[in-house]
């Protein structure tokens, strides 16, 4: 079971000219075997969202509250929060020079485990997932995200996303960038991940296409720091013929 | 925070044309050698060689008292390998590289014999010969002159590992015949109060390949040179470095590539990580590319990762080209805290805060331990690095 609970989040960024508020009150609540997607335009501040539920140092919480069944997840540092059960797909994954895949994910999942997984079956475990997300066996003994191609980048996330099993998946623009191929290969690893009982996922995009294999149960659109429309999977083909016009036009009348 | 990355990029064209010896200008970066002490005299402190090091923490070493205590030698010599001691003036006629400051210089006059460690020609040496030099106490001041030849199209690697304390100060000769295949490792694990001021300086044969590795942890102050220069066309050299500065530590290098022979090639790369009150690096990268010196490589780089506040990491590149023609030539020197965007990504996944530092810098040093090139030293230096990591990336965590 798993809910992740956020309520009136408001966060902001700190500018050469003092506080820049990002996000002005979000609420959205993520249960069980659920499926949001959050669409919205440039700078609305979606990656915004997925940082701060995940605890990045930049953002400032100015108000509100992120709850993972009933946890603080405010109160917890970035790796407490993963090891509650939150995980990101980064829009821009990072690059660690010098250290392997291999050793990052033994590491992570050691972390999040809480003790080192077998060695066999890890192995085996990790050779799948990189298999079944087109990544070649020798992606283990490079780097990082080191030269990785942009498509490469993601479907490694993906594979985290396999290998460590959280309770809830953020997932910021993670079929960006990839190609037909790519992205069904992608939805493939999250349709598996959210097959599972009780997984949340959290989809940031600018594409249907996406949600054309990842069916949402609802969607959010997102702008200016806010939710300002939800509804179900129609919400999203309704954005993409008529984009988010009306949405920024209600936005920049005066309340 | 009091980081400062003193780099600065000097080209200078014409150099002053100082034929001393009838033939070789001279670099206003590096003094001439010379066995005359009268030519190195006591520093100041403000010799261009000398700004950076904190004399008074010496210990007298320049005053150049006589001594005759040594380190403790043991050796590993695979088969093949001797090791002899021979006279200063028998040192000088085959061929060892005078002193070019007044350590090494005082060295070369006091240490009373050189050892030599000979490799025969055409020998394949596979097993490193290793060399443990172990000091018994600060008050002991040491004078060393080291002279390892390696002949023509031979192979060879050397580990020299310095541990326990002395004053230190030490001129070593690296001959490397033309063809031959040599490498050499240095590594300072001193214990705290140690000085050491070491020159290793290496003449590369024709079309010969030579690595030289420092990696230094202990001591309180080390100074080290690392010079090459070539006997003949075709020579390449790499020069790896790896320290780790810990609060009080001085831990300086300075590396002299010379290429007075043309289709030389050199390629420095020294990494370090520096945490604590007045931990103070310093790395000079010196390079002269002389006029007869055509169609050259080089390339040196220095990485500096700064953990604390309080800590200090000078990086100098000097380059000085005399000629145009040369096929590349560049260097890149930079000082950092760690990446907080790396850290983010780690600990997203889970990862502590102090186990993503732990990554991070072990990644830093990771692909400069690959490079050096021992198989069987691979494993006890990243030991040593996690080692040292452990101890003081759990410090930093606090
Ligand atoms: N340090 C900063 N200073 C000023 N503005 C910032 C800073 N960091 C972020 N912002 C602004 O915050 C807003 C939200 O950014 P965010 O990355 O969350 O948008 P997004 O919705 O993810 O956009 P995209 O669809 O392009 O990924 C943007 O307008 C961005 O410029
Ligand atoms: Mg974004």
């Amino acid at each position: 079971m798993s809910t992740l609970e956020i309520k009136d989040l408001q966060v902001s960024v700190s500018t050469d000219d003092g506080p820049k508020e990002i996000l002005k009150g979000v609420t959205l609540t993520i249960k069980d075997n659920e499926t949001h997607a959050i669409m919205g335009p440039n700078g609305s501040g979606k990656s915004t969202l997925a940082y701060s539920i995940a605890g990045h140092p930049k953002y400032d919480i100015t108000g509100g509250t992120v709850t993972l069944d009933g946890e603080d997840v405010l109160a917890m540092s970035v790796d407490e929060r993963a090891r509650a059960g939150l995980f990101l797909a980064m829009q821009y994954p990072v690059e660690v020079p010098g250290v392997s895949v291999a050793n990052f994910l033994r590491t992570a999942k050691t972390a999040i485990d809480g003790e080192a997984p077998k060695l066999r079956t890890w192995v085996k475990d990790v050779n799948a997932a990189m298999g079944q997300l087109n990544l070649d066996p020798t992606f283990s003994q490079r780097n990082v995200n080191e030269g990785f191609s942009g498509g490469e980048k993601k479907r490694h996330e993906i594979a985290q996303l396999e290998l460590l099993n959280p309770k809830v998946a953020i997932l910021d623009e993670t079929d960006s960038g990839l190609d037909i191929d790519a992205l069904k290969i992608v939805s493939e690893g999250v349709n598996r991940y959210r097959e599972q009982e009780g997984k949340g996922v959290l989809l940031i995009t600018h594409y249907t296409r996406i949600l054309r294999y990842i069916e949402p149960d609802f969607v959010h659109v997102f702008v200016d720091g806010k939710i300002a429309d939800q509804g179900g999977p129609e919400l999203a083909e309704a954005l993409e013929a008529n984009g988010y016009d009306r949405y920024i036009k209600a936005n920049a009348a005066p309340a | 925070m009091t980081v400062t990355d003193a780099a600065r990029e000097s080209v200078t064209s014409g150099l002053e044309q100082d034929k001393k010896d009838g033939h070789l200008s001279v670099s206003h970066l590096n003094p001439p050698p010379s066995y005359d002490l009268a030519d190195h005299p006591v520093p100041t402190g403000r010799e261009e060689i000398w700004r950076f090091t904190p004399l008074k923490r010496l210990r007298g070493i320049l005053d150049g008292e006589a001594s005759d205590a040594s380190l403790t030698w043991d050796t590993t010599l695979p088969d093949g390998v001797t090791l002899s001691t021979i006279s200063q003036a028998e040192a000088r006629e085959i061929g060892e590289l005078a002193p070019n400051d007044r350590p090494s210089a005082l060295a070369a006059e006091l240490s009373g014999g050189a050892r030599l460690i000979d490799v025969p020609a055409e020998a394949e040496i596979t097993e490193p010969i290793f060399i443990r030099l172990h000091g018994e106490s600060v008050d002991d001041l040491v004078w060393s002159q080291l002279v390892l030849r390696v002949g023509k199209f031979a192979k060879a690697t050397v580990v020299l590992m310095h541990t326990g304390s002395a004053r230190y100060s030490a001129t070593t000769s690296v001959l490397v015949g033309d063809g031959a295949t040599v490498n050499v490792v240095s590594l300072q694990d001193w214990d705290d109060d140690a000085v050491h001021l070491g020159r290793d300086s290496i003449l590369v044969g024709r079309d010969a390949e030579v690595k030289h590795t420092a990696i230094t942890f202990g001591g309180d102050v080390v100074r080290l040179n690392a010079n090459v220069e070539y006997a003949a066309p075709g020579g390449s050299a790499e020069l790896l470095g790896l320290y780790f500065a810990d609060e009080g530590q001085h831990l300086e290098h300075r590396l002299f590539a010379d290429h007075n022979q043309p289709k030389t090639k050199s390629n420095v790369l020294y990494k370090g990580a520096l945490q604590g009150e007045k931990a103070h690096t310093v790395w000079i990268g010196n390079v002269l590319i002389r006029k007869v010196a055509e169609g050259i490589e080089t390339y040196e780089e220095n990485r500096n990762l700064v953990l604390t506040d309080g800590c200090q990491a000078d990086s100098v590149p000097n380059l000085e080209i005399e000629t145009g023609e040369i096929e590349g030539a560049g260097h890149a020197s930079a000082t950092a805290r760690f990446d907080d965007e790396q850290l983010f990504y780690l600990r997203s996944r889970g990862v502590s805060e102090k186990e993503a530092r732990r990554l991070v810098l072990h990644g830093f040093f990771n692909d400069l331990i690959r490079k050096v090139g021992v198989p069987s030293l691979e494993e006890q230096l990243t030991a040593t690095v996690e080692d040292e990591l452990a101890r003081n990336v759990l410090r930093a965590g606090q």
